[in-house]
């Protein structure tokens, strides 16, 4: 049986300006200035983060494992999110969430955090070192940063199982969760010289599975650090996604992975299309597909294990369909409540037939045809070549977070969610999840609160040792769990004497 | 048949709609068209004024 489908996204954004143009620097400066604004400071924990343990059980291969920078900006939010520098980027990493529509809202809650960041930043720096931000993936020079997924996943399926379900979505579902991006960037892309494709991350990736983030990026990635009981469960980071400007995009692209993967611990991988023999292939040649907006181009296929031509298209649907028979049989409550549920399917239904009936119908939902339609229809406007610098322009500038300035906010998305509802979700921790009792404790004693991660809350009352709070199931320490805890707690030193008696 | 073919076949069919599904797609068109000069507009206001320039200095470090 499913469990429950946990979620959540981190973002890398984009940064540019700063001071000597340093962006490890102009990061920091972006974390600093919104801990200072939501007077919140609160050190990581690293105990517990092992982003070198692969899950197919492998040593040996550290080379390339993820470096983890402990001396960095960071802080935890009361809405229960990290915020701090990664590389080069302030991130937001959203917290754990119940339901796709849920950590939607997270995500979109992430760009007001980045936003305000920005604007408290820029008041104490000059006008020649403005900062801006972009919520995208790449700079178009070959230099690529990631959106990041995580699903919770049973323990009981193998990885290799995982593996081979989930390459079909993982190559084709860039059609409907694409951010676009003109022209290539990296030596593999450039080959065939494309105008346009339809996602920003796919041409970054080298290898099926793996561990590495950064270099050599896998379709699959291995990393195996749950932040939650390993026994039980596993996370499934994803890497091969775009940030998305659209709210149904994200909505549907976590929606649609969680309910594979939940069918997937229902039915096993016997169910699924099969997975295409070269999946590096067809990521890549899938996002080069454009016949679904140029009909002097034709549809490109991949060839499946079993010798059957995949479209992108054919892969998506034969996925929707897969899903909808999970539901008929569980009502997909492992995923979403059954209202959730039937705004997903027909969302991700209405793409799939809008794509292939009438692309310009979805351009309010899918971001690389919003994108294309601004492209396209500037070009013919100024009779531009797609060379022409303007056209780059836009590719970069719908990404800008401002909103005076954000193309994506010109471009008629459709949205799901109220502006009021995502600035509450920017103070406001998810009831359903244990990032309530991370963002209540938060918000209710900073001053005791020395260090936080995912999967605990580490206590200073200041009488000696430190009293460290596991938190090791993500779907306990929720609002109906806790809020009487929190109410009988007007100190920490309450909280810890009623958790600990 | 080849494959090829018969997957064109099978969009052709699928995107065959009646009279009635055409006359208010032709619709929505029109309106899609007039959303567009709009926003044709809007870019023509906003986008970077040395795209050149800015598309140029926007470099990134690599991330994960």
């Amino acid at each position: 049986m499913a469990v429950e489908k946990i979620l959540g996204i981190e973002t890398e954004y984009g940064i540019s300006g700063g001071p000597e143009g340093d962006p490890i620097l102009a990061s920091s400066l972006i974390v600093t200035a919104y801990a200072r604004f939501a007077r919140s400071s609160i050190r990581w924990d690293f105990d517990g983060e092992h982003p070198e343990i692969d899950a197919r059980g492998l040593r040996g291969h550290l080379q390339f494992a993820p470096v983890v920078e402990k001396t960095v900006a960071n802080t935890v939010l009361t809405n229960g999110a990290r915020l701090y520098v990664d590389h080069a980027h302030p991130e937001y990493s959203a917290p754990e969430c119940r339901t796709p529509l849920e950590a939607t809202l997270y995500d979109v809650a992430g760009e007001e955090v980045m936003l305000e960041a920005q604007t408290q930043a820029n008041r104490s720096l000059e006008v020649d070192d403005q900062i801006t931000l972009y919520k995208n993936n790449s700079d178009g020079k070959g230099n690529s940063y990631g959106t990041h997924e995580n699903y919770l996943v049973s323990r009981e399926i193998p990885f290799s199982d995982i593996v081979r379900a989930m390459l079909p979505h993982f190559v084709s579902r860039q059609l409907l969760f694409g951010s676009g991006k003109l022209g290539a960037e990296t030596e593999a892309g450039m080959i065939s010289g494309p105008t346009y494709q339809l996602s920003q991350r796919s041409e970054f990736f080298e290898e099926i599975v793996g561990l590495e983030t950064t270099m050599k990026r896998p379709v699959v990635n291995t990393r195996d650090e749950p932040h939650a009981d390993a026994e039980r469960f596993r996370r499934l980071h994803v890497i091969n996604g775009d940030a998305n400007m659209s709210q149904v995009a994200t909505f549907v692209k976590l929606g649609s992975t969680a309910l594979l993967l939940a069918a997937l611990e229902e039915f096993g991988p016997s169910e699924f299309p099969s997975p295409p023999q070269d999946p590096v292939r067809a990521i890549r040649l899938f996002a080069q597909d454009l016949s679904w907006v140029d009909e002097s181009q034709s549809t490109a296929f991949c060839e499946d294990e079993e010798g059957k031509r995949q479209s992108s298209w054919a892969y998506q649907d034969a996925l929707w369909h897969l899903a909808q028979r999970y539901i008929d049989l569980t009502g997909g409550m492992a995923v979403a409540p059954s209202s959730e549920i039937s705004l997903l399917m027909t969302q991700w239904r209405a793409l799939l037939d809008g794509i292939e009936r009438d692309p310009s119908t979805v351009a309010d939902r899918i971001d690389w045809l919003a994108k294309y339609r601004m492209i396209a229809g500037y070009k013919e406007r100024h009779d531009l070549g797609w060379q022409s610098p303007r056209l780059a322009a836009i590719s970069l500038q719908y990404h800008d977070i401002r909103p005076e300035k954000s193309l994506a906010k010109r471009a008629g998305l459709h949205q799901l969610l109220s502006l009021i509802d995502s600035r509450a979700a920017m103070h406001e921790p998810p009831a359903s999840t244990r990032a309530y009792f991370r963002g209540e404790s938060v918000k209710r004693y900073p001053n005791e609160i020395t260090a936080a991660n995912w999967d605990s809350l580490v206590f200073d009352l200041g009488d000696g040792p430190l009293h460290r709070v596991p938190m090791m199931d993500p779907i306990r320490g929720t609002k109906a769990l806790t809020e009487k805890l929190f109410l009988e707690s007007p100190t920490a030193r309450d909280l810890l004497d009623r958790l600990n008696g | 048949m080849s494959e090829l073919e018969r997957i064109q076949k099978q969009r052709t069919e699928r995107s065959e709609t009646s009279h009635e599904e055409k006359e208010a797609s032709s619709a929505k068109t029109d309106q899609l068209k007039a959303d567009l000069d709009d926003l044709l507009d809007e870019i023509d206001i906003v986008l970077e004024e040395n795209a050149e320039e800015f598309v140029r200095s926007y470099v990134q470090k690599g991330g994960q």
